[in-house]
């Protein structure tokens, strides 16, 4: 008789994101979404990973060359890690801030750019961590816990 | 109140997935900034925009959003349509501007709910 396992689920996938390409910008999010969906998980639960996955999914397009999203479902939190190859941010706190934002012309009238994506992510996160390193990327870690 | 009510009494033109007309809508929410949208809208709204580029379909697909509607008489694109027939997610166009016909869908809910 095989050991009675205990109720610890594990999952992890990835996901690649190219920069630049609006036309499938919001694919990954949509994919985890319905992935977290299908594993029945609260409404809230998938509220809280849809945003902050979608912030960071449009951000590696609008500002980066590519990135790759990792996401992990532990027992207890489902992790979103978000690692892109790009210019990376020169002054994270400023960026953190409500309505910064360095979106061209042409990013604002999809409207995006308002400086709200990141502060989003914080907000939304139960747990966030953001480093970054100039000419090469920045990652992303978002946490969110399973009982809320 | 359905989608479908909310057509007939604002005379929407319906774009695509009109077989998605009788879905709920629990509320709205009136914006053309996708964080904010993103953010602050709920499940089952009906979202109030002028944006028409592909990319609201995906916001809305994420919220659970009832459908869209697009103010002004502004046309979706091609993209957006085919996206959004592809999600099933109705995709509407009023002749009225934001605040208007955000105040007809507002005083629509409450009166019926
Ligand atoms: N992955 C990234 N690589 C490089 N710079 C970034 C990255 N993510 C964010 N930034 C920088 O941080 C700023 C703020 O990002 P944030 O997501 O908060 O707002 P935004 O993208 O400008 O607008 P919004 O998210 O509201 O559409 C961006 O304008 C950009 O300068
Ligand atoms: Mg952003």
């Amino acid at each position: 008789m095989p050991v009675q396992e205990t109720n610890h689920i594990s999952y992890q996938r990835s996901f690649y994101i190219e920069g630049g390409n609006f036309n499938y910008a919001g694919i990954v999010s949509t994919s985890i979404k319905s992935i977290l969906k299908q594993m029945d998980f609260p409404s809230n639960v998938v509220r809280k990973c849809s945003i902050v996955c979608y912030e960071s999914e449009i951000n590696v397009v609008s500002y980066a060359r590519k990135g790759v999203v990792n996401l992990t479902i532990n027992s207890n939190t489902i992790q979103i890690e978000v690692i892109d190859e790009g210019p990376g941010i020169p002054n994270i706190d400023l960026a953190m801030q409500e309505g910064y934002s360095t979106a061209t012309q042409k990013i604002r009238e999809m409207g995006f750019g308002a400086g709200m994506g990141l502060h989003n992510i914080e907000s939304y996160s139960d747990a966030f961590i953001i480093s970054s390193e100039l000419g090469k990327g920045t990652r992303l870690l978002m946490t969110i816990n399973i009982k809320q | 109140m359905n989608l479908e009510t909310i057509v007939k009494e604002l005379g929407l033109e319906v774009k695509c997935a009109s077989e998605n007309l009788k879905n709920d809508v629990t509320g709205g929410y009136t914006g053309d900034l996708l964080s904010d949208v993103m953010a602050n809208s709920h499940e089952g709204n009906i979202w109030i925009t002028r944006q028409v580029h592909q990319n609201i379909v995906a916001v809305a697909s994420l919220k659970d959003h009832a459908g869209i509607i697009l103010i002004n008489s502004c046309e979706p694109t091609q993209d957006t349509l085919a996206k959004a027939s592809q999600e099933k997610i109705p995709i509407m166009v009023s002749n009225l501007h934001a605040f208007e016909l955000t105040g007809k869908i507002y005083n629509l809910l409450e009166k019926k709910d």
